[in-house]
């Protein structure tokens, strides 16, 4: 590969290699504007200034491509909460719910939905959780051979299954074989099906991290390996895990797809996991969708909307702050 | 490099020597419950394929329409007609577009976080690209709703004005989301896992490979061109195909912004068009879901997604697998 960057400085000759070289190296760290270095250029003859060019190109190419990301962030972070900070500065948003408040009734409050969105991240992690880090830990310390590429295989797959197929796969076991009534205890299994991949795969990320002389240094003092893993090996990766599962937990409360097939919105308080329909915040959101245009309902969409990326992020830096206090920092 | 090399060695001294009775036990039993969860996940993939299969099984042997290539979409009643031709140009077209758009961008927001920005700002810059996959899908469609669409539109207007005589950009009479818009939509919810990936393969770029790209005499641009990006190609083909699922599967977002067509609307090749994708079909339709002929309908257009999804990460899979055996 290095040949081409060679055979492109004959052009100039193996006289102006050197001068070329600084050009190219130092340019890196001056701005484009810079008049020495324009004047530089202008001197040189003409195939290394089509090469300044180019170089000059990419460099505003991939500053354009940064910009070119940051910009819908910015304006859907600013968006939503611009249009949803109204809302949310009511106390009435924080303590009641949407109770006898129709669509062309403003307000109301929003402590239903994000007790449910909770409840089911809850419910989710407690099953997800154990599974994900036990299958890591078999993936990291015990797993060899066939199993373990079948299952890291599996993890992938699992990784890549739309959410609206959890969600059907989880509809076609809950109501169309059991009978069971669709309920938020469902919307959690789907949700599991989705938290597993992502937990398993930074705990094993984590877990790799850990230094073998740890490990070495344990079994040396002749302590059995799962007492090595769960005192030395998980103790070290923890706050690493610990972050994993909170990323991974964000990412599960954002989703909506599995609460439309199997968790039915209510305006009421519902906290009852296996009873009933249960509310939530993307469903919160998802019940004025087609009323968009009135201004309450729109209100009310963007206040939910606001909310909920207030937990994401927040549940997100969290996870970001424990790891950077991580004790196998990378 | 790193990534794999940790697990083998260790382990056997224990074995070997006597760690007491206990010890053993609670190893087996440990080891037991690791692998158990291990098979757990094996389990899980397998059960979602077989119950899909199984309950898509019994509509299909009902459907009087060909499953693959028509667009009519009636489950319902004893005659049942169904097929998902629609849904699947919808999904892959605005899938691919969201690809075309979302992966020279993310490579270009790899390459500046790992070579071209000042050093202070490469952690802050990646944080920033990774908020973006931090927000929830439903926002992403309420934004496209309510917010985006209005800026697309003239946009797309002024394409079917220009270049209407190019069958993909043919004037429909959709105001609504179309799969052009849905796509640039799908791009930027895309764009972080593509720039997630490339950045980490970029970063691995041998500085040996780079000094000698530079002591050679190229620009800092030659130099990423002869050494970074041949290194990092794996990584982005893969970074790509993961991202392309993601696109296949999203759901909300796009249920909120595609235009239903009406039965019997005309084929067009236009990307001005409306039409459902699998993901969307089935979220809008969940309340039918209690006739369980329907439901198999729908069952079935699910297993067709999973299958394409399966098939993309595989793919990413393998291509990422081969390029570990390459750089060890």
């Amino acid at each position: 590969m290095t040949m081409t960057a060679h055979d492109e400085t004959r052009p100039g000759g193996t006289g102006s290699g050197a001068r070329l070289g600084t050009t190219g190296g130092t340019g890196t760290s001056t701005t484009p504007t810079d008049p020495g270095r324009r004047d530089l250029i202008e001197s040189m003859d003409r195939p290394h200034r089509g090469r300044a060019i180019k170089d000059h190109v990419a460099r505003i190419v991939m500053w354009g491509s940064f910009v070119l990301a940051v910009v819908p962030l910015v304006w859907i972070l600013w968006t939503v909460a611009s249009n949803g900070f109204h809302m949310i500065t009511t106390s009435l948003w924080w303590t009641g719910n949407q109770r006898n408040i129709n669509t062309t009734d403003a307000g109301g409050g929003a402590r239903h939905a994000i007790e449910g969105t909770l409840i089911q991240a809850g419910a989710t992690a407690a099953i997800a959780v154990p599974i994900a880090i036990l299958t890591a830990i078999y993936l990291v310390e015990y797993g060899r051979g066939r199993l373990a590429r079948v299952i890291s295989f599996m993890v992938d797959i699992l990784s890549g299954v739309p959410s609206i197929v959890a969600a059907l796969f989880i509809y076609a076991v809950w109501v169309t074989t059991f009978g069971i009534d669709r309920n938020g205890f469902a919307v959690s299994l789907s949700l599991v099906l989705l938290m597993i991949p992502t937990v398993t795969r930074s705990t094993e990320e984590m877990l790799k991290l850990v230094p073998n002389e740890l490990r070495e240094a344990s079994y040396a003092l002749g302590v059995p390996k799962w007492v090595t893993i769960v005192r030395v090996v998980l103790p070290t990766a923890f706050s690493g895990i610990v972050t994993g599962v909170l990323l991974g937990l964000a990412r599960v409360m954002g989703e909506t797809a599995p609460l439309l097939i199997l968790g039915p919105y209510t305006k009421n308080f519902q906290r009852d996991l296996f009873n009933g329909n249960m509310p939530t915040l993307p469903t919160m959101i998802n019940e004025d969708r087609s009323d968009f245009a009135l201004s309450t309902a729109a209100e009310r969409m963007w206040g939910a909307a606001l909310t909920l990326i207030i937990l994401v992020l927040l549940l997100n830096l969290a996870g970001r702050f424990i790891a950077r206090r991580s004790a196998v920092a990378k | 490099m790193s990534t794999t090399s940790l697990p083998t060695p260790t382990g056997q001294p224990t074995e070997s020597r006597a760690a007491g009775r206990s010890g053993r036990a609670g190893d087996r039993l440990f080891s037991g419950a690791t692998t158990i969860s291990g098979i757990i996940v094996i389990g899980i993939v397998t059960l979602i394929g077989v119950f899909l299969i199984a309950q898509a099984i019994p509509a299909l042997l009902r459907n009087n329409a060909n499953f693959l290539t028509s667009r009519e979409w009636s489950p319902g009643g004893d005659h049942p007609r169904f097929g998902i031709l629609e849904f699947l140009w919808t999904t892959v077209t605005s899938s691919l577009i969201a690809m075309a758009l979302a992966v020279p961008v993310g490579v270009g927001v790899a390459l500046f976080i790992t070579q071209y920005a000042p050093r202070w700002l490469r952690r802050p810059a990646a944080n920033l690209v990774d908020l973006l996959a931090a927000v929830p899908s439903i926002v992403y469609g309420l934004w496209g709703l309510l917010t985006f669409r209005a800026v697309i539109r003239p946009f797309e207007q002024f394409l079917q004005q220009k270049f209407g005589w190019f069958p993909l950009f043919a004037p429909t009479p959709i105001s609504g989301g179309t799969i052009f818009f849905i796509g640039i939509v799908l791009a930027i919810m895309i764009l972080p896992i593509v720039t997630a990936l490339s950045r980490e393969v970029f970063d691995q770029t041998p500085a040996a490979h780079k000094e000698g790209a530079l002591a050679l005499g190229a620009t800092h641009w030659e130099m990423i061109r002869t050494s970074v990006l041949p290194f990092g190609k794996p990584g982005v083909i893969s970074a790509s195909m993961l991202a392309l699922g993601r696109a296949l599967g999203e759901t909300i977002a796009v249920t909120f912004l595609v235009s239903a067509l009406a039965g019997g609307t005309p084929w067009t090749w236009s990307l001005f068009n409306g039409g459902e994708t699998f993901a969307s079909k089935i979220a809008n339709n969940a309340a039918e879901f209690s006739n369980p002929n329907k439901t198999g309908a729908y069952i079935a257009a699910g297993l067709v997604l999973f299958v394409l999804t399966f098939v993309v990460n595989s793919i990413a899979r393998v291509v990422i697998e081969r390029r570990k055996a390459f750089s060890e």
